[in-house]
């Protein structure tokens, strides 16, 4: 038992955090701190720089053009990253579709595809959940038959994070309505400029547009873009559900929520103190410092015994259950940090104060980013649906 | 013992729900969230005729009730609708220091409906603390800032408190001035409010104003009180819309082909918010009922009553939006109003800790 990274990990560490000092833009990271859009392009260019670095897609085998990173490596590229307030990488094509690609896809599939993923030329968005089937994905209903050389697609997609971006979209449709849910579905890759598709913005309560639903109406697909066999849909989807599933704790994000709890306790005063050596809210940020600890060291426990060969199974539940629940509660903390500035709408409200204040820049977002955030239980199986596979699991058995 | 509303009170409770049942829908209210004033003038006016502002004075001050379950029947229903509109400050926490500072005709022009107020009090670092003021008056002359003012840009008056003399924690010394929307040396900057309505910083240089009270602290303390019980109320209306709408939703969403209700995982937490309902709905007559009780009786049940709708409201809020699931999420969707109301309502009047040390003051007296 040693809880220090080797000296191999600590090298690339400082490689990672000399990367991020002198190649991550100091107009980004200010963004990604205050809680505001990047947009496309601000995007677009984070991802370049990471691509030019060969960075862009740690979880690629090299073959590839990936880093081939292992689970350790990627957890503190992740925890660096959160550290330095960097963008995310946008997951839906590098690290959900791209592993689909390179196990089940054509040679013609990872010859064409994988290449523009990692230069931009794709903006790649998820086609899975619908109205009608969100935990219960199986029960999807939107409908692709086979005409000729071509599918036929008719339905709606919905919850399609970043779709008014892209111009790709991997989706799941239903090719055989008359066998059992799992084994009627196929994954099919669709350009969103074909005739037919409507893309809508959905504005969540904070006032955001980061989700949209998609329309299909006669839209025809190609059949050279359905990925692996007609029907086994469901295989490929749950085997990209496990990849969307790293970094599921989100120990990073939660470290540096944490970190701007405290800045803001300290500046803040309640009753001609600093609210930080309030002994309840004291206690409230404490309460979760020990369990983000805990929890900390459990992600690198089983980061570490997938790094040598092991499956995250049932631990990347309990991973998801638990790093949402600490990452809400600090969003949580981050709102009663400020007190009455929690309920103006818009940052630069604040400005032009003539006393100290919470960074005015960090008081505008928090309370739009605690509405924001209670996605984080809902989205990428919600966490009942992860507390189900637990009690499954650990009760009966086997999965 | 009688839990019972009276007959009028009754009356008005039915007509306001009935008239917010019909004309505040939620495309209503989304569109009046966009206005550039954040409000709307006709629904102010209409409710005003149906008596929520008179509801909130005396008959003495010129209203009909100002008793504490008048006010609480009036904002329970408001916040049962989710409505932006300035009923809080303008009419119940402007027209009431009014009203204590003998301004009769200004009260008589509020329960009309035909004035609006802001009453500019707390500042960037007073945070919850009522008495800490900074903002100055010397030989008559206003100066200083104040921190989210509800309802500052549609105001024809404020209310500005402001320290004659003293520390600036002292309860003594703070008087409370009447001051003209154009008054020289005043300048707010507006912003819109996550859940509904608008506020503004306000910045006072040299504005003279008509003097209200040296006491300012005694009338605002009262107010504060009547303002802090009404806002508990108002939670509690918009708690009972959560729960109503979560309860609807797990009744006839389907999912594995059944209704999700079914689930006794999602059951029983809705059980928990049933339960929580009524704890919330007693701390809330307790708060009302004991209105007109010597002061630190008043303030202890108060104080329980924030401290207990803080609790209850964020796990109402927060469980109503997870057994929901992503359409709770949307604007679009009532829900996502209700619950942006009754979280906010944690940063008025001092939040869950705030009312906790309180009452641990209060009863250690």
């Amino acid at each position: 038992m040693d809880l220090s990274y080797t000296d191999e990990e600590l090298a690339f560490r400082d490689e990672v955090r000399a990367f991020m000092r002198d190649e991550l833009p100091k107009e980004m990271s200010d963004k990604i701190r205050l809680g505001d859009e990047l947009g496309k392009e601000g995007q677009e260019k984070w991802h370049a720089i990471l691509n030019n670095k060969g960075w862009l897609a740690p979880n690629w085998p090299k073959k590839f053009g990936g880093a081939e990173w292992n689970a350790v490596q990627r957890h503190i590229f992740e925890e660096e990253a959160a550290a330095h307030h960097a963008p995310r990488i946008v997951p839906f094509g590098l690290s959900m579709l791209a592993p689909v690609l390179q196990k089940f896809g054509s040679k013609e599939q990872q010859d064409y595809w994988l290449p523009r993923l990692l230069d931009g030329s794709d903006w790649w968005c998820q086609g899975y959940s619908e109205p009608g089937a969100g935990s219960d994905l199986a029960s999807l209903k939107t409908r692709a038959v086979r005409d000729g050389d071509h599918y036929i697609v008719n339905g709606q997609k919905t919850w399609t994070t970043l779709g008014q971006h892209a111009n790709m979209i991997f989706c799941l449709v239903r090719t055989d309505p008359d066998v059992k849910q799992q084994e009627g579905i196929s994954f099919l890759l669709i350009d969103m400029d074909t005739p037919g598709i409507q893309v809508r913005p959905i504005i969540l309560l904070d006032g955001t547009h980061e989700v949209n639903e998609v329309f299909f109406d006669d839209v025809k697909v190609p059949v050279e873009n359905l990925v692996g066999e007609e029907n086994k849909g469901w295989t490929y989807a749950k085997y990209l559900l496990t990849h969307e599933r790293t970094n599921i704790a989100g120990v990073g994000f939660s470290q540096a929520g944490l970190n701007t709890v405290k800045r803001i306790a300290r500046a803040e005063m309640a009753g001609g103190k600093p609210l930080m050596a309030n002994p309840h809210f004291a206690a409230r940020v404490a309460q979760v410092e020990i369990d983000l600890r805990a929890m900390s060291t459990s992600n690198l426990r089983i980061i570490s015994a997938a790094a040598a060969g092991g499956a995250p199974g049932v631990e990347a539940s309990m991973l998801k259950v638990k790093g949402t629940i600490i990452r809400q509660e600090i969003n949580d903390l981050a709102r009663r940090a400020v007190g009455p500035y929690a309920m103006p709408f818009a940052s630069e409200a604040i400005e032009g104060s003539n006393e100290a204040l919470p960074d005015p820049h960090e008081a505008g977002p928090v309370a739009a980013q605690y509405f924001n955030n209670r996605k984080l239980s809902i989205f990428g199986g919600s966490n009942e649906i992860q507390r189900g596979i637990i009690a499954k699991v650990m009760m009966g058995g086997g999965q | 013992m009688n839990f019972d509303l009276t007959e009028e009170r009754q009356m008005l409770q039915d007509s306001l729900r009935r008239y917010l049942r019909d004309k505040y829908s939620t495309a209503t209210r989304n569109e009046i969230l966009e206005r550039p004033n954040g409000m709307s003038e006709e629904v102010w006016t209409q409710l005003a005729e149906l008596g929520v502002i008179g509801a909130m004075f005396t008959e003495e001050q010129g209203g009909f009730g100002g008793a504490g379950f008048d006010i609480s029947v009036v904002f329970e229903e408001l916040g049962r609708a989710g409505v932006v509109e300035p009923f809080m400050d303008s009419a119940l926490i402007g027209g009431r220091l009014l009203a204590a500072c003998g301004k009769t005709d200004l009260v008589e022009e509020m329960i009309g409906g035909s004035l609006q107020l802001a009453v500019a009090h707390g500042e960037p670092t007073s945070r919850y603390d009522l008495n800490h003021v900074r903002t100055s008056v010397d030989g008559g002359k206003l100066n200083g800032r104040k921190a989210v003012v509800m309802n500052a840009e549609n105001a024809d008056h404020l209310i500005v408190s402001a320290r004659a003399s003293g520390d600036v924690a002292d309860e003594a010394g703070i008087s409370l001035y009447l001051v003209a929307k154009d008054a020289a040396g005043l300048t707010i900057q507006g912003y819109p409010l996550l859940a509904g309505g608008r506020a503004g910083e306000v910045t006072l240089d040299g504005v003279e104003g008509e003097l209200l009270t040296e006491d300012g602290f005694a009338a605002l303390s009262d107010v504060m009180a009547l303002a802090t019980m009404a806002q508990c109320a108002e939670t509690l209306g918009a708690m009972d819309t959560a729960t109503r709408l979560t309860n609807d939703y797990l009744g006839t969403r389907k999912q594995f082909g059944r209704p999700i209700g079914t689930f006794q995982a999602l059951a029983h937490r809705m059980a928990d918010m049933l339960i929580e309902m009524e704890q919330a709905r007693s701390a809330v007559i307790n708060a009302a009922g004991n209105l007109r009780e010597e002061t630190r009786i008043r303030d202890m049940n108060i104080s329980a009553a924030k401290n207990l709708l803080g609790r209850a409201g964020r796990l109402i809020a927060e469980e109503s939006i997870q057994m929901h699931g992503g359409i709770a999420m949307t604007q679009e969707y009532e829900l996502a109003h209700i619950a942006k109301r009754i979280t906010m309502a944690d940063h008025r009047f001092g939040d869950t800790d705030h009312h906790l040390e309180r009452f641990i003051a209060l009863s250690a007296a």
